[in-house]
């Protein structure tokens, strides 16, 4: 799977980095997504998904 | 086939149980999660209490949080339109209006920062405790515990003299009571909009650690900006944790089974937090959006220029999403509830008030193994008039 992250729809919210701090981060100036891992290994694909199911703002996809 | 139930006339507020949403929304729900409602000026706008139809209208940037644009679901709150938005009051902006200011703060609520703050939270949280064992028994946990952790957390935040509480507290009251007339409210709002630009003012001559100093250094947004940023801040930082932690520890009093797990088990709270938050759902009333362009959802066409009341509580109990979500359970996972909104406007303080929920209940329940009401349940004054659910006051014993 390859993670793709829109900072410029991201708010900040850290649903993300909550849900899988070892992938998602969120930078220290905005707040917004920085993603640590973009393509993780599938044992941690259900997190990531939920990860993208929560975000608030719709800024993470997921490529199979 | 019985015969369609009445359109519903305003938005029910009247609780019959203290943890539960009003049962007319639980019947609305199944019945039609989206359907019509005729608001207090005669608008006829929709009620939307299912779960995946929140969701998307949350997500959905045509629906509009304009003050202007919005009809009020109650007749309290009718005249509010016409009020001219205070600067920098973000959570009433569309996109991309709502984006920069947003993206001032997001920065100083991330992840990290928060965990940082947690020696701070436990250090708050214990002299607290400490206090109410010095002070003895019977307290208002209230008064005592659920309002000062949140309030002192967010003070120091922002840099706001704690001591200048009695100011902002009684004002930020009269805010959240749906009975207060709008002379009350436009006075309440230019007391604090005052004693907080005064506040910003300071800051610029006398900088300190904080987030108004932050924002004042910055220097993109205005003294006058900042003042409307620091008022939503302070309001949303200590009256929401504030009547979490003084319900949730009402239902958890009242569900000792669930309260021992909160005591018990470490690994537990994080998702008896969210469980709480879920059950609970202690936004009272609303949020209400407008649509800004003819919208579907959920079978439902939206035309533009109307007003679409969402019930969070009723959304949080939808049985589509949460299976028996009427009953607190707090081994559930209840990720996705939609207690801190959903969409752009998805609360900024979220990660704040895990953590101060996470440290708070366990500590509490550890510090007084023995605490129980010192009142009848049926005694425990409401807060059914109030834009945030809670309790007024929580006496306890230990």
């Amino acid at each position: 799977m390859k993670i793709k992250a829109d900072t410029g729809r991201c708010i900040g919210a850290g649903m993300c980095v909550l849900t899988l701090p070892q992938v998602f981060d969120q930078s220290e100036d905005d707040g917004t997504v920085v993603v640590l891992d973009a393509e993780p290994s599938a044992d941690v694909a259900p997190a990531v998904n939920r990860a993208v199911q929560l975000c608030p703002s719709g800024a993470l996809s997921v490529e199979e | 086939m019985t015969e369609a139930t009445p359109r519903l006339a305003t938005y029910p507020l009247t609780r019959e149980r203290a943890f539960d949403p009003p049962d007319e929304l639980a019947r609305r729900r199944a019945e039609a999660p989206i359907q019509r409602m005729t608001y207090a000026d005669g608008h006829e706008g929709w009620l939307v209490t299912g779960y995946a139809e929140a969701r998307a209208i949350l997500a959905d940037n045509r629906f509009s949080t304009r003050p202007e644009l919005l009809h009020s679901p109650i007749p309290q709150r009718g005249e509010f339109r016409s009020e001219p938005l205070t600067p920098g009051f973000f959570l009433r902006m569309d996109a991309p209006a709502h984006t920069r200011y947003r993206r001032l703060l997001t920065g100083q609520f991330t992840v990290r920062r928060m965990k940082q703050l947690e020696p701070r939270i436990q250090e708050i949280t214990e002299s607290r405790l400490d206090a109410m064992e010095r002070e003895g028994a019977p307290a208002d946990l209230v008064e005592s515990f659920a309002l000062p952790i949140p309030s002192l957390v967010i003070c120091e935040l922002l840099g706001v003299p704690y001591e200048d509480r009695e100011k902002f507290q009684r004002d930020s009251a009269v805010l959240l009571n749906l009975n207060s007339s709008i002379e009350d409210i436009r006075a309440a709002v230019q007391n604090l909009y005052s004693y907080l630009h005064g506040l910003v003012t300071m800051k610029a001559k006398e900088p300190a650690d904080d987030i108004l100093s932050g924002l004042v250094a910055g220097g993109e947004l205005t003294t006058e900006e900042i003042g409307g940023v620091a008022l939503l801040l302070l309001i949303a930082g200590h009256e929401t944790t504030a009547n979490m932690l003084g319900l949730g520890t009402f239902a958890l009093l009242t569900n000792p089974d669930q309260l021992a797990v909160v005591r018990d088990d470490p690994a537990a709270v994080e998702n008896a937090v969210e469980e709480l938050l879920r059950y609970l759902s202690i936004v009272h009333i609303g949020p209400t959006r407008t649509a800004l362009e003819d919208v579907e959802v959920g079978g439902a066409l939206i035309r533009a220029g109307e007003s679409v009341t969402l019930s969070i509580g009723a959304a949080n109990r939808d049985p589509e999403r949460f299976e028996g979500g009427d009953a607190l359970d707090v081994t559930r996972s209840a990720h996705g509830h939609l207690s801190f909104g959903h969409g752009i406007h998805q609360c900024l303080g979220q990660q704040l008030a895990r953590i101060e929920m996470r440290i708070a209940y366990p500590a509490l329940l550890r510090r007084f193994p023995n605490l129980r009401l010192a009142v009848p349940a049926r005694e425990v004054p409401l807060r059914s008039n109030m834009a945030i659910y809670g309790v007024h006051r929580l006496p306890v014993l230990w």
